[in-house]
């Protein structure tokens, strides 16, 4: 290796563990995209199956489109924890209204 | 020009973050109301969702998760300074978003066709369970309709701002910020297909 480009890798290595992390390419993306579409078929096809593989498709495919969404295309694989905690806290929040109202509704 | 220009990139995605969060909650409430109601009127929102236009509500769906890519695939060019594909990113996003408010305005012309629309006539004949089922049809997609139309607002300007170099390889929050309002609303449609379209 030359001097110049032992220098420019010097450079290079102060960015290389958070660069590519940063900046995915087009491709991760699309394969995103593609299991996307992929979970949104099963979706549409258990719900002609049966009412119970409807409402078991719904639990699963769905919370996992949305995951797939906010991972990749809204970054978050890419963000530091503060984010993820400010989402956590909400979902965590939603999660204790639903379950205080359905163990309301549960003892009328 | 100034050689330090005061920025905080992850200050403005943490305060669009913190935005999003009270969306989410927005809608959040919503979908536990409908989860109540679905459980209290389990038949009528089998019916209900019968009622409505399933295909429709997938091709939406398609829709306007190729219009997430289109908006994640603008940045990636951005990022790598190919301005003339991140304005076609966007400008497909654009035509995407239009699209489902197209296909959307087709159904729900088709609903108020057959009379059924908040306040008609025909919908307080329909049982108790049903009239709350298209309460909350044509207030949830409704309100996701408006986030649609902000959202496209929101990204016509970026387009604007990319062709300006206002948004430009060193300096794209704003479009990511951007990008982050359109997912949530291409998430908040990925709950609404099976609660309401595929609810038969």
């Amino acid at each position: 290796m030359s001097q110049h480009a032992e220098h420019s890798a010097d450079l290079n290595t102060v960015q290389q563990p958070e660069h590519p992390a940063e900046h995915p390419g087009y491709g991760t993306f699309i394969k995103v995209w593609v299991a996307l579409l992929i979970l949104t078929a099963c979706l549409v096809g258990m719900s002609h199956v049966s009412q119970t593989y409807a409402v078991w498709g719904l639990l699963t495919m769905t919370p996992l489109k949305a995951g797939l969404v906010f991972y990749f295309f809204m970054h978050l694989k890419y963000e530091g924890p503060l984010l993820k905690i400010v989402i956590l806290v909400t979902l965590g929040t939603l999660l204790i209204f639903f379950a205080l109202l359905f163990s309301d509704v549960a003892f009328h | 020009m100034s050689e330090h220009v005061h920025r905080d990139d992850f200050g403005a995605r943490l305060g669009m973050w913190l935005f999003l969060v009270t969306e989410i909650v927005l809608f959040g409430g919503l979908f536990i109301g409908y989860s109540y109601m679905r459980y209290k009127y389990p038949m009528e929102f089998h019916h209900g969702g019968a009622e409505l236009n399933a295909t429709l509500g997938v091709i939406n769906t398609v829709v306007l998760l190729t219009s997430s890519l289109t908006v994640v695939l603008a940045i990636v060019a951005i990022q790598r300074a190919e301005k003339k594909r991140a304005m076609a990113f966007l400008g497909t996003t654009l035509v995407l978003g239009v699209t489902f408010l197209v296909i959307k305005s087709f159904e729900w012309a088709a609903k108020f066709h057959h009379g059924l629309y908040p306040n008609s006539a025909h919908l307080g004949t329909l049982p108790p369970g049903e009239q709350v089922f298209f309460g909350l049809y044509f207030t949830m997609t409704g309100l996701h309709g408006l986030h649609v139309i902000a959202g496209l607002s929101v990204l016509s300007v970026m387009l604007w701002w990319v062709a300006t170099d206002r948004v430009r390889p060193d300096r794209y929050i704003h479009l990511e910020n951007s990008g982050l309002y359109w997912h949530l609303v291409d998430v908040i449609w990925i709950f609404l297909l099976p609660l309401f379209y595929l609810a038969a």
